[in-house]
C-alpha cells in the first residue's frame, strides 16, 4: 500500500452524507445493494462508472452530515482505493478509518486536477500528478493499523482478545 | 494552563488531570445512545463478527426507536424487531414512540460533566446541560458497547462569546442559523463550540438545545454551555443530579473567538442545499411552497410548539399545504394537549403526528415529491435530504415556519 496509481473522479465542495447514499436506500438489506445508488442524488451515473481502484478527489467538507456509516462503506463497496479531499466532517471520517477505507487531506490537488486523470499516491509523503507532487501529512500509526486490518472490528478483534 | 469544560469532561473520562488540544485519549463513556437509523447493523456485527461478544455495562446503554416510527415497512419492522429483541436479551433500556432520541436523552439521562456517544450525529445537543455527547458511526458504538471505551481525540475549543438578549420574534433557531452562516458548515470542523457570555444566560434550556444540536453542521465535535442555574433547575424538574459542573478557566485557550449580539440577530432562512446558505428571510419570502414542517430534535420541544400555535390560532393553513406538526417527545405532546396547542393546530387544518424524526430525515412521513419544497424547522437542507433529488428544503424558525403555512409561500410571522 506504499505506493498506487488510480484514474481520478471528482466532485465539489459539501458532499454530504444524504447525497453519498440517500435515506429512501438505507432500508436495503446490503451494502451491495445500496452501492449502486450511491452519488445518485448529484450524479445518478457515477456508481456504475466507476471501477476497483479508481480514486475520488473533492473539495472541502466531504461527508458532512449523518453519522450513517453506510456512506463510507458504499465508497468501499465501490472499489474506491481512497478519497483525497481539501477536507473531512469529522464522524464521517472516524467510520471511514472504521471501515477500512483511506481518506487523505491535500488543500491543493483539487484546484488542479481533471476528472479521468491518473494520479500516483505515495503514501504518507505525496500525491504525483502531472508532474508536480503534491504533500501529504503521514497517517498516525494507530489509524493506519486500523486501516490495513480491514476496520475497527477486525482490529478490535486482536487489540482485545475478542478472537 | 488551564482548561476548557470540554478538555475537562475528557480528562475526567480519560482519568488524567490535564489534556491539551490534539492529544488522543482512551476515554470510560458514561453513557452510549443508539437508534433505530443503525442499531440493526451494530446488532449484526456484534451477533456475526465478533466471537465471545459480551457487553461492558449494559445500564450504560439505552436504544430508542424514533427515525420510522411506527414502522413504515417488512424491512424497517425486521430492522426495529432485532433492535427490540436485542435489548429485551440483554436488559437495555428501549425507548419505541416516545420522542426523538436527543429529547429523550435529555428529558431522562443526560447529566452534566458526562461524556456521551451516540449513534446519531446530532448527539452534540447534550452540550446544552454541560454534557460532552458526540456523534459516532455504528462501528465506534460498537466498540464503546463491548469496551464501556474509546478514544477521543481533543478538540479545539471555540468560544462564541453572546452578549444582549434576543429581540421579540426572534428565536435561537435564527442565532444557530446566524451563526453557521457566518462561520461556514465546515467552520468548526473536529472543534468543541462553548456557547457563553451573559446572552448565554438568557437563554433558556430549549434554545441552547437548538442551539448545540446544530453545532455538527458547522462541523464541530460537540456544542456545549456551561450547566448554569437554569440547567440546574432543569435536572432537579426531572429527578436527576449532575456528574460534574465544569467550568471553562479564565486563562483557558480557545482555537478563536467570536462574539455574537443577540439584540442585533433578525429571522433567516438557509436556502438548499447547504445549512450555511443563509439569508434574511425577507429574501426567501414569497418562494412557493408544498409542505411545512414544525418538529425534530432541533425545533420541536413545547416553546417552538407555542411559537407556532400563537401565530397560526384563528387561522388556516393555505390551501394545496400539508403543515406537520411534530412534538419531539410525547412528554410535549401531552403538555400540547394540556395547553390546547393541538386543537389550534388541528381547527387551523395541521397534520399533527406522534413524536418521531419524520421528514428531517427523508424517511417515514411527510416526504416530497419532484419538485416540491419543503420549509423546516429541520436540522438539515441537503439535495434530497427530503425526498425528491429536485425537491429543495428550506430551513426557518418554528414562526417562519408557520407563516408560511399559512400564507403557502415563505413568509414572515409578522406579515401573515
Amino acid at each position: 500500500m506504499e505506493k498506487f496509481t488510480g484514474k481520478v473522479w471528482v466532485l465539489g465542495d459539501d458532499i454530504d452524507t444524504d447525497i453519498i447514499i440517500p435515506t429512501e436506500y438505507l432500508a436495503l438489506k446490503t451494502i451491495d445493494d445500496m452501492k449502486q445508488y450511491g452519488f445518485c442524488p448529484l450524479r445518478p451515473e457515477l456508481a456504475g462508472q466507476i471501477q476497483p481502484g479508481d480514486i475520488i478527489v473533492a473539495g472541502k467538507n466531504f461527508g458532512c452530515g449523518s453519522s450513517r456509516e453506510q456512506a463510507p462503506e458504499i465508497i468501499k463497496a465501490l472499489g474506491i482505493q481512497c478519497v483525497i479531499a481539501k477536507s473531512f466532517a469529522r464522524i464521517f471520517f472516524r467510520n471511514s478509518i472504521n471501515n477500512g477505507l483511506l481518506l487523505i487531506e491535500q488543500p491543493n490537488l483539487h484546484d488542479d486536477i481533471k476528472e479521468g486523470d491518473e494520479i500516483t499516491v505515495v503514501m504518507n509523503e505525496h500525491v504525483d500528478y502531472n508532474g508536480k507532487q503534491y504533500p501529504i501529512a503521514s497517517l498516525p500509526e494507530n489509524l493506519m493499523s486500523i486501516i490495513q486490518a480491514g476496520g475497527l472490528v477486525k482490529a478490535m478483534r486482536k487489540l482485545n482478545g475478542l478472537d | 494552563m488551564g482548561m476548557t469544560i470540554a478538555e475537562k469532561i475528557i480528562a475526567a473520562a480519560a482519568g488524567v488531570d490535564s489534556v491539551k488540544p490534539g492529544d488522543i485519549h482512551t476515554v470510560k463513556l458514561d453513557r452510549l445512545m443508539s437508534n433505530d437509523g443503525t442499531t440493526h447493523l451494530t446488532v449484526d456485527m456484534y451477533n456475526n463478527k465478533l466471537k465471545n461478544p459480551h457487553i461492558a455495562d449494559t445500564s450504560k446503554l439505552v436504544f430508542i426507536v424514533d427515525h420510522n416510527v411506527p414502522s413504515d415497512s417488512p424491512k424497517t419492522a425486521a430492522s426495529q424487531k432485532k433492535m427490540r429483541d436485542f435489548a429485551k436479551e440483554n436488559n437495555i433500556d428501549f425507548w419505541e414512540g416516545k420522542g426523538v432520541c436527543h429529547q429523550v436523552m435529555i428529558e431522562n439521562y443526560v447529566r452534566p460533566g458526562e461524556l456521551i456517544f451516540g449513534a446519531d450525529s446530532h448527539t452534540c445537543s447534550y452540550g446544552a446541560l454541560g454534557a460532552f455527547g458526540t456523534g459516532v458511526g455504528c462501528t465506534d458504538f460498537l466498540y464503546g458497547m463491548v469496551t464501556g471505551t474509546s478514544w477521543v481525540l481533543v478538540p479545539e475549543s471555540v468560544k462564541f462569546n453572546l452578549v444582549g438578549k434576543l429581540p421579540e420574534g426572534v428565536y435561537a433557531r435564527d442565532l444557530i442559523l446566524t451563526i453557521i452562516g457566518e462561520i461556514g458548515a465546515n467552520g468548526c470542523n473536529y472543534q468543541a463550540m462553548e456557547f457563553t457570555g451573559e446572552g448565554a444566560k438568557t437563554l433558556s434550556i430549549s434554545d441552547r438545545m437548538a442551539l448545540c444540536n446544530m453545532a455538527v453542521e458547522a462541523g464541530a465535535k460537540t456544542g456545549i454551555f456551561e450547566a448554569d442555574e437554569k440547567a440546574i433547575e432543569y435536572l432537579k424538574e426531572h429527578g436527576r443530579e449532575p456528574k460534574a459542573v465544569f467550568h471553562s478557566d479564565p486563562d483557558a485557550i480557545y482555537a478563536r473567538e467570536y462574539t455574537f449580539d443577540l439584540s442585533k440577530v433578525r429571522p433567516v432562512v438557509a436556502k438548499p442545499d447547504f445549512v450555511d446558505n443563509v439569508v434574511p428571510a425577507e429574501e426567501t419570502c414569497g418562494i412557493e411552497i408544498n409542505e411545512a414542517f414544525l418538529g425534530s430534535c432541533n425545533n420541536g420541544r413545547i416553546e417552538d410548539l407555542r411559537v407556532g400555535a400563537e401565530i397560526i390560532k384563528g387561522r388556516k393553513v393555505a390551501e394545496g399545504v400539508r403543515f406537520l406538526v411534530v412534538p419531539a417527545s410525547q412528554t410535549i405532546y401531552r403538555q400540547a394537549l394540556k395547553e390546547g396547542l393541538i386543537d389550534t393546530f388541528m381547527d387551523a387544518g395541521a397534520i399533527v403526528m406522534n413524536p418521531n424524526c419524520s421528514v428531517c430525515w427523508g424517511s417515514c412521513q411527510g416526504v416530497i415529491g419532484e419538485n416540491e419544497v419543503l420549509i423546516s424547522t429541520g436540522t438539515r437542507n441537503f439535495k434530497g435530504r427530503a425526498g425528491h433529488p429536485s425537491s429543495k428544503v428550506y430551513l426557518g424558525s418554528a414562526a417562519t415556519v408557520t407563516a408560511s403555512a399559512i400564507a403557502g409561500k415563505i413568509a414572515l410571522a409578522s406579515e401573515v
